[in-house]
């Protein structure tokens, strides 16, 4: 049962493009604007700041099970994954890449704390503008499936663009919101949300949770091969559903119900067991298998 | 943050097609882009490092690594966030051998 | 003609009832009530005692030590503190508020600046700062403890003491003051009426006091795994490699960094896969390392006695009686004299890291403006030239440093440093500021913790360095600088020197150890994260909140 563990390559831990080695078929990745060819940031500059090839984010194509995909691949350890305009135009230029080649799938691999603060504006233009290309490409058939495992998880705008995307693939390392924890504490102050306690940023924001509570497609573990196999899974039989007045309607009421049942806890353990889970305690310590189980065990 | 360039004689690197990059921006860490250069025998490198005043480090690291390898007729690019001597000689070898089609 | 006053035999004894007698006129029993404690002490402790406060890098007795600090220095003064560890502000406290004047101690850790300024402010005395072994051989010879102020777990009516997984310093202290003619006061974190374990006799105890709250632990030998680096991944490859295989230890002790956290965590991954299972590290003298969870799961570990105990462990420790050194009741004892005897004179190894090392080896974790003292790493980091039983890595050591006539064989003591530590202050100097410390302080002595003539190896990331080869002064500063990296040390090597060095395998980079610096990757860590340990304990091991991010 352990050696596993020491034979698993960390996702949490990868680079964005060891993540995509693993993610695809060997050697079947194929960049787009590859680093010699791009250039750093120009706002980071002027701010006296070393900037990176590729801005913090490798896009290209390759396969997926011999399924032709588009991949686009955020850099946690560069400025948090930050979206700048060259990072943002690289994505929505992938994007809308994919609504006229059509491949199989853009996984789109977040790892992103959201607006790069450095570029203000044009960093939140570049968000609302990938929030756009993501829809279209939907709108075009082409699923857009969103892997979080990364150590900046998905946050702020790119919180948003995760839950715009077909399905979201999580690790129990991924974390899932709109505002992070540290804005949260400085709006709201520490009483509200305590930052620094790092068990409770998880219990109401990391991967099980967010599994649990459905927002989420599939739970795998922290590991390249994993997330290899659930992305696969995730996209064998899937179809892309058009807009429909119906689902949007109940999507909004199941919100509206979640809000009702649960905006008065204050912790996911109290949140768990409102779900049914017998001991809330447990579920840090399980494995992805055994929680995947319980979930499905859970009343609906 | 501060620019600094250095050319050192090396032995010819083998051929290869592609550049490649390696590492990557973040705390203690560094990027490393190799690509063809014009003098076969001449390793040129160019750094913007985020920490001031260690021109003598990056000439003594970056000397050795052009007399330790083989890396003439390239050109070396680097972004760095304050990495030590050791993490950026572990990263220009495993850039190099990436170059050169080594990689693990 | 003067007659010789006739000689009291007893003056300990009648001292000793006198004290007892007082606090019987006071009302006190053998259980102190919590409230009344000060009126205990200025009972018992009179005006230049030697006391000693138990505390060491683990288990503190912080509630005693605060009670003293709070007692009238009119009553209590001009005491001599005889202790492992002076950590707590209330120990400092003793000091600034006139009861104490004399300190002997081992360590100082977290209170080294402030006992640095009470030196200059000349408001204390140091007698000499110790290793943990030769203050407690202290406590048998001249600096006995007239009372012993210590930390228990439970007590039960009649004053036996349960000390719990960390006994660590207690038997030892409680011996010498009990049996010449001190004090014992305890406190106690709960009262029972039967004990599970007995390790004081209620006899060697006089008086326990029920604490407002636990005794503090400090989870000191906790590492998370999230934060080795792949640069202390490839040292830890090169240590496992180029040393403990070469040497075959068996018997060893490490340090608590993270440079030796990563060898932990490579035996079941990189040492499993060179076949080095059951052939090194079997058995050790060390702390129960959470780190070292997946070695023990993987077999590689025969046996661990340790110093004390390490929070959240103690679960995984009672279900590995194999391992770990446990009582009838399945818990663990520690004790800390004990495995630093075994640290000293039965392990082949010791590794450990430091802050600093000049050009002989000589090495210090002292900066200025604090005095942090010694611990127990000088008697492990130490070739005991008392040691008569042989073992194939002594005697390779030996023979190395003397020749194949060698008539006695070598400790290896290991350094394992990175060239720089952060904000790029280089390991490797000159002059250690070790010396500076001393002129400042009006030491007798810098406060080395190794010095350079026990130590065998060091390894960096840019190699190993084997001293015991080195045949001159000349040779070992070429082959220290030969290992220094980009340090202005290491750059002023004579590099023809250096290579001469290698070719004779004095220095030896990673090539020459068949090791790709390229293949030194996290992905090697048995475990990268404190939840990958809970893991691997099968959920045995409870690690404290601050290290959990679940």
């Amino acid at each position: 049962m352990n050696a596993p563990l020491a034979n698993r390559k960390s996702w949490f831990e990868a680079t964005a493009r060891a993540r995509i080695g693993g993610l695809l078929d060997a050697g079947s990745f194929v960049e787009f604007l590859q680093p010699a060819a791009s250039q750093p940031s120009p706002h980071l500059a002027q701010l006296d700041l070393p900037g990176a090839f590729d801005d913090g984010v490798v896009v290209g194509c390759g396969r997926l099970e011999k399924m032709p995909i588009f991949v686009i691949a955020q850099e946690g350890q560069f400025i948090g994954g930050s979206v700048g305009e060259i990072h943002g135009a690289k994505i929505v230029g992938t994007l809308r890449r994919a609504v006229e080649e059509k491949p199989a799938a853009v996984l789109f691999l977040i790892d992103s704390g959201g607006v790069r603060l450095h570029e203000a504006n044009a960093g939140l233009i570049a968000i609302s503008e990938i929030m756009r290309a993501v829809l279209d490409a939907r709108a075009a058939g082409v699923p857009v499936v969103a892997l979080v495992g990364g150590s900046c998880g998905a946050f702020g705008g790119m919180g948003i663009v995760a839950k715009l995307c077909s399905g979201i693939v999580i690790s129990e390392e991924g974390r899932l919101a709109l505002s992070g924890p540290e804005v949260i504490e400085t709006v709201m102050g520490v009483e509200e949300f305590d930052a620094k306690d790092r068990a409770l940023v998880w219990r109401v924001t990391g991967g099980k949770h967010r599994y649990l509570m459905g927002d989420c497609a599939l739970l795998v573990d922290d590991d390249l091969a994993a997330f290899r196999s659930g992305a696969a899974e995730f996209l064998t039989g899937w179809r892309e559903a058009g807009p429909s007045l119906a689902a949007l309607r109940s999507s909004q009421q199941a919100l509206e119900n979640r809000l009702a049942a649960y905006a008065t806890y204050r912790d996911g353990l109290d949140v768990w067991a409102a779900l049914g889970v017998a001991q809330p305690d447990s579920v840090p310590l399980l494995d992805s298998d055994r929680l995947v189980a319980l979930k499905k065990g859970l009343p609906t | 943050m501060e620019t600094l360039e250095f050319r050192f004689a090396s032995h010819p690197a083998g051929p290869a097609a592609d550049p490649a990059l390696c590492g990557v921006v973040g705390s203690g860490n560094l990027e490393i882009l190799i690509r063809a250069g014009d003098d076969p025998a001449a390793c040129q490198l160019s750094i913007k490092t985020s920490a001031r005043g260690f021109g003598d480090t990056w000439r003594a690291v970056l000397g050795d690594f052009a007399a330790a390898h083989a890396a003439g007729g390239t050109t070396v690019a680097i972004n760095d966030m304050g990495a030590t001597p050791a993490v950026v000689t572990l990263r220009l070898a495993q850039a190099l051998a990436e170059y050169q089609g080594g990689a693990q | 003609m003067n007659a010789p006053l006739p000689r009291e035999w007893d003056s300990l004894r009648q001292s000793r009832q006198r004290r007892l007698e007082r606090a019987a006129t006071l009302g006190f029993g053998k259980e102190i009530p919590v409230d009344r404690i000060i009126d205990l002490l200025e009972a018992v402790i009179q005006p230049g005692d030697r006391v000693c406060l138990e505390g060491n890098n683990q288990k503190q007795a912080d509630f005693l030590s605060e009670s003293l600090a709070d007692c009238s220095p009119e009553r209590i003064n001009h005491l001599s503190l005889v202790q492992s560890v002076l950590a707590l502000p209330s120990h400092v406290d003793l000091f600034e508020r006139g009861l104490a004047n004399r300190l002997d101690f081992s360590f100082s850790g977290p209170q080294g600046a402030r006992l640095a300024k009470l030196v200059q402010e000349q408001r204390i005395e140091i007698g000499a700062i110790h290793t943990y072994l030769e203050l407690f051989g202290r406590y048998f010879l001249d600096l006995t403890p007239n009372v012993a102020l210590i930390a228990a777990q439970a007590a039960d009516a009649e004053g036996n003491l349960y000390l719990g997984p960390n006994t660590e310093d207690t038997p030892a202290i409680v011996e010498a003051t009990a049996f010449k003619g001190g004090i014992v006061i305890a406190q106690v974190n709960e009262r029972l009426d039967k004990l599970s374990r007995v390790d004081v006799p209620a006899d060697w105890v006089d008086f326990t006091v029920k604490a407002p709250r636990p005794n503090y632990i400090e989870p000191l030998f906790t590492r998370d795994p999230a934060q080795i680096t792949e640069v202390q991944v490839l040292m830890a490859m090169m240590a496992i490699k180029g040393i403990y295989a070469e040497y075959g230890v068996k018997r060893l002790n490490h340090g608590i960094g993270f440079d030796t956290a990563a060898i932990e965590l490579l035996l079941p991954t990189y040492a499993a896969d060179l076949g080095l299972k059951g052939k090194i590290c079997t058995h050790w003298a060390l702390n129960p390392h959470p780190t070292l969870i997946p070695a023990i799961e993987s077999g590689f570990v025969q046996s661990v006695h340790s110093f004390g105990s390490e929070v959240g462990m103690e679960a995984y420790v009672a279900a590995r009686s194999d391992v770990f050194f446990t009582g009838a009741d399945g818990s663990m004892r520690s004790n800390r004299a004990f495995s630093q005897t075994a640290g000293l004179y039965a392990c082949d190894m010791f590794i450990g890291s430091t802050l600093q090392m000049d050009l002989a080896g000589n090495s210090s974790t002292a900066t200025l403006g604090r005095i942090t003292g010694f611990g127990g790493a000088p008697n492990m980091g130490s070739d005991p030239h008392g040691r008569r039983h042989a073992s194939p890595a002594w005697l390779k050591a030996g023979r190395e440093a003397a020749g194949p006539n060698a008539i006695r064989g070598r400790k290896l003591v290991v350094q394992m440093v990175e060239t720089f530590r952060e904000h790029m202050a280089p390991v490797f100097v000159e002059e250690l500021d070790a010396w500076q410390l001393q002129k400042v302080m009006g030491a007798d002595l810098p406060p080395i913790m190794i010095y350079g003539d026990d130590v065998s190896h060091i390894v960096t990331e840019e190699g190993i360095a084997n001293l015991l080869l080195c045949r001159s002064p000349e040779e070992r500063e070429q082959a220290i600088r030969g290992v220094a990296g980009f340090t202005p040390v290491g750059m002023a090597r004579d590099k023809r020197a250096v290579e001469n060095l290698r070719d004779r395998g004095i220095v030896r980079r990673p090539e020459d150890l068949g090791i790709d610096p390229r293949q030194a990757s996290r992905d090697l860590l048995a475990a990268r994260s404190v939840k990958d340990l809970v893991r691997w304990s099968g959920g045995l091991y409870a690690p404290p909140s601050r290290f959990r991010n679940w």
